[in-house]
């Protein structure tokens, strides 16, 4: 269960211009959701477009351009968008997923269907 | 790859500490490459620098953090540190399956190429990203000269 549920999609190709990096994220699992944390500083709140289709979790994090004054004397952090596909395991609920960005990392929370949640079974005795 | 702007011959000592600095910053930053699973704590935060004409402004990207989480301290004439602490709240009776982001303690120092007014310094937090403006010194603003007929 555990990787099949929130993979990571390698193999799509992007046709859109602009420079886009990946965000870090964490992945957790619970009996109740998969939870996923993503690293997406200087996204402000709005700019974040999440947006599931056949499968796929799509995180588009924009990001305001640097303003270019002065010279960079240092520069260890690329520009760019946060972009980065997922493929959700048909185990999540997808019309319950539900998002916040708070101070730059973005939590998604992904709950399982109501089917695949464990159930506890009582034994009676005789 | 590793691109050296060494050169002994060229500056002054300061500016050659700050391209040692660079150099030994860009050492490590090899191990950054994009595995997914590199913890690549020397160079957490990764640092943006832009100089103008009267002040350096510095990036850092500190998501999930709080001014309170953070100490910045102006020593010297030129030198920057900033230090702090990104505390880890992982959910409660959770398995995990991937662990990329940078949590624990950090600090980076950076010598500045010119003096500063460490009185003027400015630091800002916003949607993750630390930015701070640090004046130039008096003495270190370039002037232009008037030169009479």
């Amino acid at each position: 269960m555990a990787k099949n549920a929130l993979v990571e999609q390698a193999n799509g190709e992007r046709t859109r211009t602009g420079n886009t990096v990946l965000p870090r994220v964490d992945i957790y699992e619970t009996d109740q959701e998969i939870l996923l944390q993503a690293d997406v500083p200087g996204v402000a709140p709005g700019n974040v477009d999440l947006r599931y289709e056949r499968g796929e979790l799509t995180l588009h994090g924009k990001r305001a351009a640097r303003p270019q004054t002065g010279e960079a004397i240092l520069g260890e952090n690329e520009a760019g968008d946060f972009y980065r596909v997922f493929q959700l395991h048909e185990t999540i609920d997808a019309s319950k997923i539900d998002a916040e960005l708070k101070q730059g990392v973005l939590t998604v929370h992904l709950p399982k269907h109501e089917a695949v949640k464990p159930k506890l079974v009582t034994v009676k005795s005789a | 790859m590793l691109v050296t702007r060494w050169n002994p011959l060229e500056g002054s000592w300061l500016r050659q500490m700050h391209n040692l600095h660079e150099e030994m910053n860009r050492l490590f930053s090899r191990w950054n490459d994009w595995s997914g699973q590199s913890f690549d704590v020397a160079t957490f935060p990764a640092l943006n620098v832009w100089e103008e004409d009267d002040a350096f402004r510095v990036e850092a990207e500190l998501p999930g953090l709080t001014m309170n989480d953070l100490e910045i301290y102006v020593t010297g004439q030129n030198q920057l540190a900033i230090k702090g602490e990104r505390k880890v709240a992982p959910p409660q009776k959770a398995v995990q399956h991937r662990q990329e982001r940078h949590f624990g303690k950090f600090v980076r120092a950076l010598t500045l190429p010119s003096a500063i007014d460490p009185n003027k310094v400015d630091a800002r937090l916003d949607n993750g990203v630390l930015t701070i403006v640090l004046p130039k010194h008096e003495g270190a603003k370039p002037r232009k000269i008037e030169v009479k007929a």
